[in-house]
């Protein structure tokens, strides 16, 4: 077996000398595919989310060659660019649309960017991560190509058949893609979670090109004008991608009591999530809610205080590997999913925890 | 200006979800069906706004099966001054409800559409972005601010992002699609729950407005998720800790 897939590997590189041939995965598939990741990049390198869904496309099957489709404009473009090239050992390639158009990520123009490179390259599969980028641009893609996309994939089973959760996760759903190329998808993140060593895994460096604009149709574009973004700064590891994640709910009653949940955090080296009713509430902005509405997270470890466990919450976290919660209320739903529970007053544990924890050195 | 609403029949929010045992889906016989929590949003966005005096009518509209009809009964006694019901044999893909809709924002001609930013059941997520790319509208998702400018014929959105939140600023007309914190739903009163019953809602199938049902996605099966061992309740902070070390190695 290896050494045909070694074969292939070299006659493959014989015959498209200027493209580095795509690692080989592990997967099912055996039809080769063609893959468009679409990609954010910020300050100059991906996002770290963007990169899933290279992992994702690299178990779509053998000889994927994956590209790897990145807009902006300047030299934070070429920046994030070039970290890309060598971001994934399955990255064949690079497609740069540089435009002033695509300043911000905003579903028209990208929309349109996502069609015309289709139309260029005939991809046989075009992927994004289910974030807010890729959910608000994707769907709106596939509808200008005609295709149904499949949002939210956490398994590839094989090219055209994948498994997403429904009904806030209480229900898998295999579905089969039997429409026209591409077949569009958005995976979650932490189904396909990128390897931690992936600094210099990539020794040859993807080729870079730029996507050729000039016939990008500019119709709708124009017509949405990006305004400012808020958010909080903080020093903490991001929620969607943290090992530890420590979650409050309304049972914190203030946001002045919700800084024990951010003490803790601190001291475990955790991301702060929190329940709807304490976003609601106001205790904390609402980009930390987990749920099925909020981030959908599956750390090692994930440790809820004063968390009921509503149906619409623990879709957002119940795959994490190890949940513990701190509750009142022994019939909580929340201990029917906990491996370690603890009925008893949060405000008395969460001190007693801070006191008996050990430091923490910073494992991110 | 015309503000068209599209709702969505589900399985109520609350419902603990069975899979049929033939595992072709899951089991909606006999089971509380309301109206998606996102598309009650979305209505209530578009009564504040007709409200406030910046547009003159609210349409709801909803496609599927004969019960749609309950749904947008609910829409018309919460507010909406009339229906449109497209009736379809079975369940629509967000495909063809955004191409559905296209053919209605063609005969209607609205200035604004509003839509939840996703339905609960199939929680795809997709339909308005679908509907303003068919429409080549701008489109402002997951919103949980919008502040219309009739001058100057914009909206501006504030939208729930990864990284916070995000102010887009859209031509007219566009879409939007809700998120939870756009506002609080109001409750339809008995009043105008009875109001409602003589509201005009129209009929429409899909042959009628030209849309081809077909669909590009084929269900192979639906299974439920794995299950989770049970778990332990400890008696300590100090057990929590020894466990957490020594048992399962997180900390």
């Amino acid at each position: 077996m290896a050494s045909r897939l070694l074969l292939k590997t070299l006659s493959k590189r014989h015959r498209i000398s200027s493209t580095p041939f795509p690692f080989l995965s592990k997967s099912s598939g055996s039809r080769s595919a063609s893959t468009l990741v679409l990609a954010e990049h910020e300050g100059g390198s991906i996002k770290a989310q963007s990169l899933s869904a290279v992992v994702a496309a690299s178990s779509i099957g053998e000889n994927n060659s994956v590209s790897m489709l990145l807009a902006g404009s300047g030299s934070s473009l070429l920046k994030a660019a070039e970290s890309a090239a060598t971001c994934h050992p399955s990255l064949s390639q690079v497609l740069v649309a540089d435009s002033d158009k695509f300043e911000y990520p905003l579903a028209e123009p990208w929309s349109k960017l996502v069609q015309l490179v289709q139309q260029q390259g005939g991809y046989s599969h075009v992927i994004a991560t289910s974030g807010s980028f890729g959910k608000n641009i994707l769907p709106r893609a596939a509808a200008l190509l005609d295709i149904s996309p499949v949002t939210d994939v956490v398994e590839i089973i094989g090219s055209h058949q994948f498994v997403r959760p429904i009904y806030a996760g209480n229900a898998l759903c295999t579905v089969r893609y039997t429409g026209a190329s591409p077949c569009m998808l958005t995976v979650r993140s932490t189904s396909f979670p990128v390897p931690p060593v992936s600094g210099d895994l990539k020794s040859d460096r993807a080729p870079i090109s730029q996507v050729d604009l000039s016939t990008l149709d500019e119709d709708s574009i124009g017509k949405s004008r990006y305004i400012k973004l808020l958010s909080e700064d903080t020093e903490r590891p991001d929620l969607g991608s943290a090992h530890i994640v420590v979650t409050g709910g309304r049972a914190l009653k203030s946001a002045e009591n919700f800084k024990l949940i951010e003490k803790l955090a601190e001291k475990l080296g955790a991301a702060v999530g929190a329940t709807r009713a304490a976003v609601d509430a106001g205790f904390v902005p609402n980009e930390l809610q987990v749920g099925q509405t909020g981030k959908i997270v599956a750390p090692e470890l994930y440790l809820a205080f004063g968390v009921s466990g509503a149906i619409q919450h623990l879709a957002g976290m119940k795959d994490s590997k190890v949940i513990v919660a701190v509750n009142k209320d022994a019939d909580a739903p929340i201990f029917q999913v906990a491996d370690y529970g603890l009925v008893g007053d949060l405000f008395e544990v969460i001190p007693d925890l801070l006191e008996k924890l050990p430091e923490k050195k910073m494992s991110t | 200006m015309k503000i068209m609403v599209a709702v969505k029949r589900v399985v109520d929010y609350a419902v603990k979800i069975r899979v049929k045992p033939d595992k072709s889906g899951v089991e909606t016989q006999n089971v509380k069906m309301s109206m998606n929590p996102f598309c009650e949003i979305a209505l209530e966005e578009a009564l504040r706004i007709k409200e406030a005096g910046l547009a003159k009518e609210v349409v709801a509209v909803s496609m599927g099966l004969a019960n749609c009809v309950d749904t947008l009964r609910t829409s018309l006694a919460m507010g909406a001054d009339r229906g449109i019901h497209v009736e379809a044999a079975r369940e629509l893909i967000p495909l063809t409800v955004a191409k559905i809709l296209k053919k209605l924002v063609e005969v209607e001609n609205p200035g604004l559409l509003i839509l939840g930013k996703q339905a609960i059941d199939d929680d795809c997520n997709q339909t308005g972005q679908m509907i303003a790319g068919l429409l080549g509208w701008p489109q402002g998702t997951f919103a949980s601010k919008v502040v219309l400018d009739k001058e100057k014929q914009v909206v501006t959105v504030d939208r729930e992002v990864d990284g916070g939140l995000e102010t887009l600023c859209l031509d007219l007309p566009a879409v939007i699609t809700t998120d939870l914190r756009l506002n609080q739903p109001r409750y339809a009163t008995l009043p105008n729950i009875m109001k409602a019953k003589s509201k005009p809602i129209k009929k429409y199938t899909p042959e009628e407005l030209n849309v081809e049902i077909k669909s590009d996605l084929e269900v192979v099966q639906v299974t439920e998720p794995p299950k989770r061992k049970a778990g332990v309740i400890l008696s300590s902070v100090d057990e929590l800790i020894d466990k957490l070390r020594n048992e399962a190695h997180v900390i």
